[in-house]
């Protein structure tokens, strides 16, 4: 069935009859990423308000593809469970060359993890789930739908902004201006920023169609299809996967030299679809004809104005990093941004925020720009390297490795940041958190619901964690003590983190520092320091 | 012979360099380039018995 894009309310804002006092944190855009910022900054007890120019969730699915690291950012923002039971979990991948099967992976053979590599689920229920979940920040998160936002200016302190709304024009003013409003933003167009980077000569064709019967055939748990040179899309690539609701997304390589608006319609796209899915019926959902871009801002944060999200930088979608990036985005700037709204952290600390988000922007632009350039040879000698990988792949495990129908999202690791404190242990400083299933006082849980939000020290070695201001503690398979303790009751933790360490995890999850002593005044200046104090 | 991965988590930028190596040629600069690539990395092997099973792996199945 059709989603149901029932328009959220408009009500006329404050500003048209009076001045609002300065607000502390305007969002600009109430996609996926504006709407996790809001969430995000409203756990933290700052007020924000959401300012969007149209008045419905995503209209397509857009983003389908939410990675682990999402998800436990998202368990962390309190929709995570709900995206895990609407989703559709996947993990095993097919890769086909011609009407062959050269290689299939398994994405996480390993168990003990609260949520899977990846589910399928369309953008406009994420929106949706966060909408539902700001709602109950009413008094934090201040949604406003049509309201765009038509000039704004940075006055070094606070940005000035001008929007408008069915009723006319008002006046807006925050101390921060986060920019969310996407691939085509605004924002940035306004401030005459470019996006550097690749463009993809090749036009994609993008299609969801809903179908009764699986396209997938006998295979009864969900998979990834990838095909290079389809017998029935001759010479192209071709990618089907499965969402919630009988919906299907199916991508097309297109080639160069076809008009986006004339592939773009039923009459041209009914027989490719049937190509693919047979003589099954099926109702063609949206369609989208797209030319990929690799490209991001030279910097994030422009004094009072902070980009985030598809503003900030954008991918081509395979790998599944735009949706991704954008939330581990949010993730990173969420704790600074609150930090030095509270004063705990000098603005400084948004400095970390560009350094960080660009570093991880670069690793995901090089992951979909080489996925996509290999689907899409440029030219001869190209297309034979390519060809005989895909050849050579059936039988040599070395040319599985090089073949690229996507390098999937993984969380960037940050170990060149100026917040960490350098340091080795099974999981360094730098890499973002791995799941482990415990067993608390209250039954069973999971280390990414306990770990996330604050500055926490974890061990699982039998050394009493010291009381340091600012800082939670979990101790793993030690005596009662005066903080929470849990059980490692599958082995998890121990296999992952060992129990020679002390961790400090940041609020985004990702160790900070490690110790092999609770020594106070090492935690203290690898805490400070994380929060960008310089010594 | 069955060539197991060695490249690891470089695979990517050695395949982005490689095809980055032939950017702009043409077809017939590229055969050259192979050729002194072929002759490179065989001497980098150093071992005839592995040159020749690798001679021998990648014959099977060439396309007409």
């Amino acid at each position: 069935m059709a989603y149901d894009y029932t328009p959220f309310p408009y009500t006329p804002p404050p500003g048209l009859t009076h001045a609002e006092p300065r607000h502390r944190v305007v969002i600009v855009g109430a996609g996926p990423i504006g709407l996790a910022m809001a969430v995000d900054l409203a756990l933290q007890g700052i007020a924000t308000v959401v300012l969007d120019d149209n008045n419905v969730v995503s209209v397509g699915s857009r983003a389908i593809c939410w990675a682990k690291r999402s998800l436990e950012i998202c368990d962390r923002l309190g929709i995570g469970e709900r995206m895990l039971a609407k989703g559709v979990t996947w993990k095993v991948g097919r890769n086909f060359h011609k009407g062959d099967q050269v290689y299939a992976f398994d994405l996480q053979p390993d168990m003990g993890f609260k949520y899977p590599a990846f589910i399928n689920l369309q953008q406009y229920y994420v929106e949706q789930y966060l909408i539902d979940r700001a709602r109950e920040f009413s008094d934090l998160i201040d949604l406003r739908f049509l309201n765009k936002v038509i000039a704004h200016t940075d006055c070094g302190d606070h940005v000035k902004l001008e929007v408008s709304t069915p009723d006319g024009d008002y006046p807006l003013e925050a101390e921060y201006y986060i920019a969310c409003d996407g691939a085509g933003s605004p924002t940035r167009e306004r401030m005459q920023l470019a996006l550097d980077g690749q463009t993809f000569d090749e036009n994609f064709l993008i299609v969801d169609v809903e179908m009764e019967t699986s396209p997938f055939g006998d295979h009864a748990t969900p998979e990834r299809w990838f095909w290079f040179a389809p017998p029935f899309h001759s010479g192209q690539s071709a990618l089907l996967h499965k969402q919630p609701d009988n919906i299907y997304r199916i991508d097309l390589q297109l080639g160069p030299d076809t008009d986006p608006k004339e592939e773009a319609t039923e009459a041209k796209v009914r027989p490719r679809i049937t190509a693919i899915v047979g003589d099954a019926p099926f109702r063609i959902d949206w369609m989208s004809v797209y030319r990929f871009r690799c490209a991001r801002l030279n910097r994030f944060v422009h004094n009072r104005v902070i980009f985030a999200g598809d503003s900030a930088h954008v991918v081509s979608p395979f790998g599944a990093r735009g949706g991704n990036g954008g939330i581990q985005d949010v993730d990173n700037l969420g704790w600074k941004l609150a930090l030095v709204l509270q004063g705990k952290a000098s603005p400084e600390l948004l400095e970390s925020y560009n350094e960080e988000r660009v570093e991880a922007a670069d690793e995901n632009m090089f992951n979909s720009a080489c996925a996509t350039n290999f689907m899409t040879p440029r030219s001869s000698i190209e297309r034979l390297f390519r060809d005989q990988v895909l050849a050579l792949a059936a039988r040599h495990p070395f040319a599985r490795k090089l073949i690229n129908s996507g390098r999937l999202s993984q969380p960037c690791v940050l170990s060149g940041s100026s917040l960490q404190t350098s340091g080795s242990a099974p999981l360094s400083p730098g890499h973002a958190l791995l799941d482990a299933p415990l067993t608390g006082r209250a039954g069973p849980a999971w280390l990414v619901t306990e770990a996330q939000g604050r500055f926490t020290l974890v061990t699982a070695n039998d050394q009493p964690l010291p009381d340091i201001t600012g800082i939670e503690r979990i101790g793993i398979d030690q005596a009662e003590s005066c903080y929470p303790c849990f059980a490692d009751s599958e082995g998890c933790f121990k296999a992952r983190y060992g129990t020679a360490h002390i961790y400090l995890f940041r609020p985004d999850g990702h160790v900070c520092a490690v110790f092999d002593t609770p020594d106070v005044d090492a935690i203290v200046t690898a805490h400070n320091r994380a929060m960008g104090a310089t010594q | 012979m069955i060539l197991q991965d060695k490249l690891g988590e470089e695979a990517d930028t050695f395949y982005k360099a490689l095809i980055s190596a032939h950017e702009g040629l043409t077809e017939a600069q590229s055969h050259t380039l192979n050729a002194r690539l072929v002759l490179m990395m065989a001497n980098q092997i150093g071992d005839l018995g592995m040159l020749t099973d690798i001679f021998e792996t990648a014959l099977q199945d060439l396309p007409d």
